[in-house]
């Protein structure tokens, strides 16, 4: 037996809605039709009553949620597509994100992010805006990078008493398959080393882990061995092990698939740079997408975010500093 | 769906019991003896940040808050002193928050009209208009989840609030859902210094009802017997199971936006008509005129609410004030997640902590 990405997400919500009554799931199409990727086949069958189609009104699907959290709910919202969040921004950053601090009273919404770029996807249906949300206060923002943690993590964030912004990476909903979901898991706020090494430390989240390993690989073959941390959560970051990582190292390359300005990439290498400066045999360094909206052709998609290739020639370069 | 027309000047005569109107009017006496004193508190520099009152709306606002029971959610915007305190929120809650009382419901972390009590149904507002109206909803889905009956959920909104993405959104979503909403709009004429005119173009607000498939009321917002009759009546239907209701006054801000702006903009000819009249004395007319109290009465209602008002006030004064060294600064509930990266780097200040 095996199971994606995409099935993790979907036994984790099943789980959820079959454990814990107060869980329910809105969005568009996620009713009868299962969710534009499936995400949700079959639950509103399962569970009558509790997955739950929303009109196209991002910021009315949010307010409900925290609304319904009020009552003692634990509301899965669905974006069709992170792109469309942007919409609902306004109820996640200044009200879910504010109401604990405000009054005390705890917000726990997950809000599902389909992220990231596709071949064909285009400039508004292929974001990755995990930055965007980090900045905020009061938000935890999940990256799950592996089969397993899809499942356990997306558990874990429906368990957590704050807003939740679960950032799923699309290219890996149908690719990425394990033999079977996971029965224990590192905690969310803990980054994972994803490959052991000692001349490089790449830290990478989400669909980047896949690319900075095959580059590890790539690169093995001509004698380097590469770190790859996966990060896991952008929010909580867990410096301590990126830290820990380029102690061993020297040297750190950041690779992430949003937009260059600012962002995890630049979080990353500021806090490297402050607090482990002396740590570091070259210049710490990033990569990221292109400083351009995303690209529909595949020729200029490829080459608009990080890959494998770009990835070694990067780390290549650094190596050699 | 026809708008129910209610209230009007022509419209002295109350058909409704004494004590149903003198309280809704003590209500409101109170509310605009507390703006009056937030009003003087602000003049004096007393006060950090805006104050922003409810000076013209205490009619519609009272009705609306007398119109809901305990159990009822209400999220009330910026002009619905009146209304909270109808609905049950205590003086001291008011006070405590508009001088930044470390002891408020609010803690010095926000001030003025965003305050709340969510776990007593009083949501906190947040600045963003129409942002309220959603999660009003949502405390009433998830009601409807756990099997619950009986309850309204009401929100206010003004003239220049219907033209937000999120009012369409939110009204819209109660319609679908058929939700026990009511959503009070206080069409007081300008949305800051904007007129009406720039913010919209049907002509009647509450015509937007048939459109969004919802039932629509309209009434003059200066005639409290007019308010109590028609928010009611909205409540009572909301309850029942007849959908939300979008309730639309006419009446005149008699402030500014805050207590920083003159209001020179308002035309005067606005003030001058019938929807510019003051709630408050019209309502004293019709006591007066009903025999229900005497002049004499009413200087001892006003007297009553003024010391009250100033006790609460004179003890509020005396309370801590927010300690930077003592204030927990964290933004989530969930400890173990927040990180320790920032704490105390500055070494000489209150711990600053990032996730």
């Amino acid at each position: 037996m095996s199971i994606t990405y995409l099935e993790a997400i979907r036994e984790a919500q099943a789980r959820a809605l079959a454990d814990d009554p107060r869980v329910f799931i809105y969005g568009q199409d996620v009713g009868a039709f299962g969710g534009a990727f499936k995400a949700t086949k079959n639950l509103a069958r399962e569970f009558p009553g509790r997955v739950i189609d929303a009109p196209l009104s991002e910021d009315a699907i949010v307010g409900l949620a925290i609304g319904a959290t009020l009552e003692g709910l634990r509301p899965i919202i669905e974006m069709q597509f992170a792109d469309f969040s942007t919409v609902g921004l306004n109820q996640i950053v200044n009200q879910a994100a504010t109401l604990f601090w405000r009054t005390q009273v705890p917000c726990p919404i997950v809000v599902r992010l389909p992220s990231g770029g596709t071949s064909g996807g285009g400039p508004f249906h292929s974001q990755n805006l995990e930055a965007v949300y980090a900045q905020w206060p009061g938000l935890v923002i999940l990256t799950p990078a592996t089969v397993e943690d899809a499942y356990a993590m997306l558990l874990e964030a429906i368990a957590i008493d704050d807003p939740v912004i679960f950032c799923e990476h699309k290219l890996l909903y149908y690719h990425l398959k394990a033999e079977r979901l996971p029965t224990e898991s590192l905690p969310v706020g803990k980054a994972r080393i994803a490959r052991q090494g000692r001349d490089l430390t790449i830290v990478a989240y989400s669909a980047m882990v896949h690319e900075a390993l095959a580059a590890a690989e790539e690169l093995a073959a001509e004698g380097s061995q590469i770190e790859v941390v996966d990060l896991r959560s952008v929010r909580p970051l867990d410096t301590d092990t990126v830290m820990a990582s380029v102690a061993r190292t020297g040297r750190l390359l950041c690779v992430g698939e949003s937009w260059p300005w600012g962002g995890v990439n630049a979080e990353v290498v500021a806090r490297v740079a402050s607090e482990g400066f002396g740590l570091l045999d070259a210049p710490p360094q990033r990569l990221n997408a292109k400083d351009t909206p995303v690209p529909f052709h595949p020729h200029l998609w490829a080459a608009h975010r990080p890959t494998a290739g770009s990835i070694a020639t990067a780390a290549r370069k650094l190596l050699r500093q | 769906m026809v708008p129910n027309v209610a209230g009007g000047e022509a419209d002295p005569g109350v058909s409704m019991p004494r004590d149903t109107y003198l309280k809704a009017f003590r209500g409101m006496l109170l509310a605009r003896t507390l703006d009056d004193k937030l009003a003087s508190l602000y003049r004096t520099g007393k006060i950090y940040g805006g104050v922003f009152l409810g000076r013209g709306q205490e009619a519609l606002s009272v009705a609306l808050g007398l119109s809901l029971r305990p159990g009822d959610v209400f999220a009330p915007l910026i002009r619905d002193l009146a209304g909270r305190l109808a609905f049950g929120e205590p003086v001291i809650d008011v006070v405590r928050t508009f001088l930044g009382s470390s002891l408020g419901p609010m803690r010095g972390r926000d001030g003025n009209v965003h305050r709340g009590r969510p776990r007593e149904g009083l949501l906190p507002m947040i600045s963003h208009l129409g942002a309220m109206i959603s999660v009003v909803n949502g405390v009433l889905f998830a009601r409807r989840m756990k099997r619950l009956g009986g309850f309204v959920g009401a929100t206010s909104i003004g003239d220049g609030g219907t033209s937000t993405g999120a009012f369409h959104e939110a009204l819209n979503q109660a319609a679908i859902e058929k939700l026990p909403l009511v959503l009070v709009v206080a069409n007081n004429q300008y949305a800051y210094s904007t007129p009406t005119s720039r913010q919209f173009a049907c002509q009647e607000l509450a015509d937007r009802a048939v459109g969004y498939g919802v039932a629509g009321h309209t009434l003059d917002g200066t005639d409290l017997a007019a308010c109590l009759r028609v928010l009611g009546d909205a409540v009572h239907r909301a309850r029942e199971g007849q959908g939300p209701q979008l309730v639309v006054a006419r009446l005149l801000r008699l402030c500014g936006h805050g207590e920083h702006d003159d209001a020179g903009y308002v035309d005067g000819r606005l003030r001058d008509s019938t929807v510019g009249r003051d709630c408050l004395r019209v309502a004293e007319r019709v006591l007066v005129n009903q025999e229900w109290g005497s002049l004499a009465d009413l200087e001892t209602w006003r007297a009553q609410a003024v010391r009250q008002v100033e006790e609460i006030v004179a003890s509020v004064q005396r309370e801590p004030t927010p300690d930077p060294f003592k204030e927990d600064w964290r933004a989530l509930a969930s400890a173990h997640l927040v990180g320790t990266y920032d704490e105390d780097k500055s070494g000489d200040g209150p711990g600053l902590r990032s996730t």
